[in-house]
């Protein structure tokens, strides 16, 4: 395959930048800043620190016996992003962005959160680094997940209720990019997914595409082999774009991201955009959308915050399409039931959205005996406990 | 040459200033819309911009934004703006642009979409979130049919956008009085005078400056600089306070006068 993303940000048809003129130009002096600080060794040098002294790197790969024996069938490996510092893959980005808007001299970062995880993570750089922090949400998330409000607040972070539209992280993304419109100057966007205009989908790997070569030369020197599958959850897709780069030249490798299949599977009841979702443009990027027969973005669905959001990221479009990457959906139950035995047979709870890349692979082990397959534990289960509570109520009395 | 080139010839002609009124369509009902569009053409307004609403409107401030959830819970859509076009189209020679996102317009087809509109009696179409990059197909899909594009200029814009704004522009180019979303402002921002200046520089199209244009001041000052101005929160926010009252149209048409007022001897 040719290198991707090509100069405008399409990855084959996808990707692009669409968005209202005013944001054209700070959108390209994003881009030219990123393209030089990614070649400016004392900016690696300095995101290189950070990421081990800070926020934890490199994350283990850890060998999940007693869940591979329990499956009875492929070796299973979790890449232990819930690790991190903040508890998710998130802060990779975060740290990232954060640089380089220090670089730009910016003295102001706004950024969007479902779930909270990367409002949390946004937070926490901008009390390290020195920034003032807005962190939009919607108000029906900032309900689900009071303990990530409070966690920003504390951090220093002003959280803004979002009461437009479904009041979810898509509504979240609209009210952070017009406050962008009306601070260029001062502020930058730190996005939080591999989502919206070039160069966000493409910064957004390269600040999580760590993950995947980590886990490479793990799995090599564990196994003395590469893996025959890695999965992970997509909602935008970062954590899984992030593990599945590094892996992309090796064909033979079979990667796999698991949507969120949500209650159903009419329109409204899930965020899997391959069901039934549709190319089209949605806050700044040409990809796979859930939408109605007019056009209009639909509703979405998932016991994750973190993946109930109507489109998937560009470069997942893409890899869709050249069939590199395969992508399935998990349902609520299915990621419930594999968040419990993980946690039981591993002592480890995961994240709701990581609990559906377990999903799949507790679906795909017992069948795939002398397989090894490597999933993307992309965050802690803390943030999900109240969730967890109301499902398991057995466990609560 | 479309009614919008028609328009603005005239206006030189005359020696006059054209005022250009935005509402979203269906807001507060179809039925209802083109008993509006009349109310703003009897109050003078110059050119109709019929706002399509979209379900993540990133351009626009709440006013808008919650006119066109109004407009969507009344069932409007692409299709349905055209029949409402084409009912106006029945009794007037109002220049009309339609006003929307990218995907509305994707999802029903540009080249279905360009003859749809033609045979409506659309003259032209502004997408806030095709940028020129993303443009090539979208406006030659339109201007074989022979409507007009219009495209956004803002003060952010550097001279080689400008270039690319005027370059995919006909009819005339948009200046974005300031940057942020659509809404009223108290005063006009200081960001325009430079930026009609720079576009200036390259174009000889007619300019319309609009965002934030909500008083007979605003249209005045900027009657001395362009040759129309765009007023669309104002008027949709009026409106939105009159949904339930029999005299909105009456209240429209005069909010409007004023407005055009401001022009002065221009009007």
């Amino acid at each position: 395959m040719t290198p991707q993303p090509d100069a405008g940000g399409h990855f084959g048809p996808y990707g692009g930048r669409y968005v209202p003129e005013v944001l054209m130009a700070p959108i390209e002096e994003l881009e030219t800043a990123y393209l030089a600080a990614r070649q400016d060794p004392a900016f690696q040098a300095e995101l290189a620190l950070l990421l081990s002294t800070y926020a934890g790197r490199p994350t283990p790969l850890y060998f999940a016996r007693h869940l591979s024996a329990q499956l009875g069938g492929a070796r299973l490996w979790l890449k232990r992003e819930d690790l991190l510092h903040t508890g998710a893959h998130k802060i990779n980005n975060c740290l990232g962005q954060a640089l380089l808007a220090r670089r730009m001299g910016k003295r102001r970062i706004i950024a969007e959160t479902g779930a909270g995880q990367h409002g949390v993570a946004t937070a926490t750089v901008c009390a390290l680094l020195g920034f003032e922090c807005v962190v939009y949400m919607g108000e029906e998330d900032m309900r689900r997940q009071r303990l990530n409000v409070f966690r920003m607040r504390l951090l220093g972070a002003q959280v803004v209720g979002v009461a437009t539209g479904s009041r979810t992280l898509k509504d979240a993304i609209s009210e952070a990019m017009r406050d962008w419109v009306a601070h260029v100057g001062d502020t930058h966007y730190l996005l939080g997914s591999a989502l919206g205009a070039h160069p966000y989908p493409m910064m957004v790997r390269d600040f999580h595409k760590i993950i995947g070569e980590e886990a490479r030369a793990q799995i090599l020197a564990a196994e003395g082999r590469l893996p025959d599958a890695v999965i992970a959850c997509v909602g935008g897709g970062s954590n899984a774009i992030g593990i599945f780069h590094a892996f992309l030249p090796d064909r033979a490798v079979q990667l796999i991201g698991v949507e969120a299949g949500g209650r159903g599977e009419a329109l409204g009841q899930h965020a899997a955009r391959y069901r039934g979702g549709a190319p089209g443009v949605l806050q700044g990027a040409y990809s796979y959308v859930l939408q109605d027969e007019h056009g209009q973005i639909a509703g979405t669905h998932s016991v994750s915050a973190g993946l109930d959001y109507a489109m998937i990221g560009p470069e997942h479009a893409w890899l869709h399409d050249q069939s590199r990457a395969e992508y399935v959906a998990a349902s609520d139950r299915e990621a419930l039931d594999a968040a419990r035995l993980l946690s039981r047979a591993e002592g480890i709870i995961p994240a709701l959205e990581s609990a559906h890349a377990v999903a799949e692979a507790v679906k795909r082990a017992p069948a795939a005996s002398g397989r090894v397959i490597v999933v993307n534990l992309s965050g802690r289960g803390d943030k999900d406990i109240d969730i967890y509570r109301e499902n398991f109520p057995e466990l609560d009395r | 040459m479309t009614r919008i080139g028609c328009l603005f010839d005239r206006l030189r002609k005359q020696g006059r200033k054209g005022l250009i009124a935005y509402l979203t369509a269906g807001d507060p009902s179809p039925e209802r819309t083109p008993a509006l569009v009349e109310a703003l053409e009897r109050g003078g307004a110059d050119l109709i911009e019929l706002g399509v609403p979209f379900s993540d409107p990133i351009a626009d401030g709440p006013v808008i934004q919650r006119a066109g959830e109004r407009a969507l819970k009344a069932g409007t859509t692409l299709g349905g703006v055209l029949q409402m076009a084409a009912e106006i189209r029945g009794r007037s020679e109002v220049p009309l642009l339609l006003f929307t996102y990218l995907n509305p317009v994707m999802r029903y087809g540009l080249e279905r979409l360009a003859r749809d509109a033609a045979s409506a009696g659309i003259d032209g179409c502004l997408l806030t979130d095709a940028s020129v990059e993303e443009a090539g197909a979208y406006a030659a899909a339109m201007h074989a049919e022979g409507l007009d594009t219009v495209f956004l200029a803002a003060p952010t814009s550097t001279e080689r956008r400008l270039k690319l704004v005027a370059e995919y522009s006909t009819g005339f180019v948009y200046l974005v009085s300031r940057a942020g979303v659509t809404g009223e402002r108290d005063s006009l921002s200081a960001a325009v005078g430079p930026l009609i200046e720079a576009v200036r520089r390259v174009t000889a199209l007619p300019l319309a400056v609009g965002f934030g244009i909500s008083k007979p001041e605003h249209v005045a000052e900027l009657g001395r600089q362009v040759e129309a101005v765009v007023v669309g929160s104002a008027l949709v926010r009026l409106i939105e306070r009159n949904l339930d009252n029999p005299s909105l149209e009456i209240q429209l048409e005069s909010f409007t006068r004023e407005l055009k007022h401001g022009f002065g001897a221009h009007a």
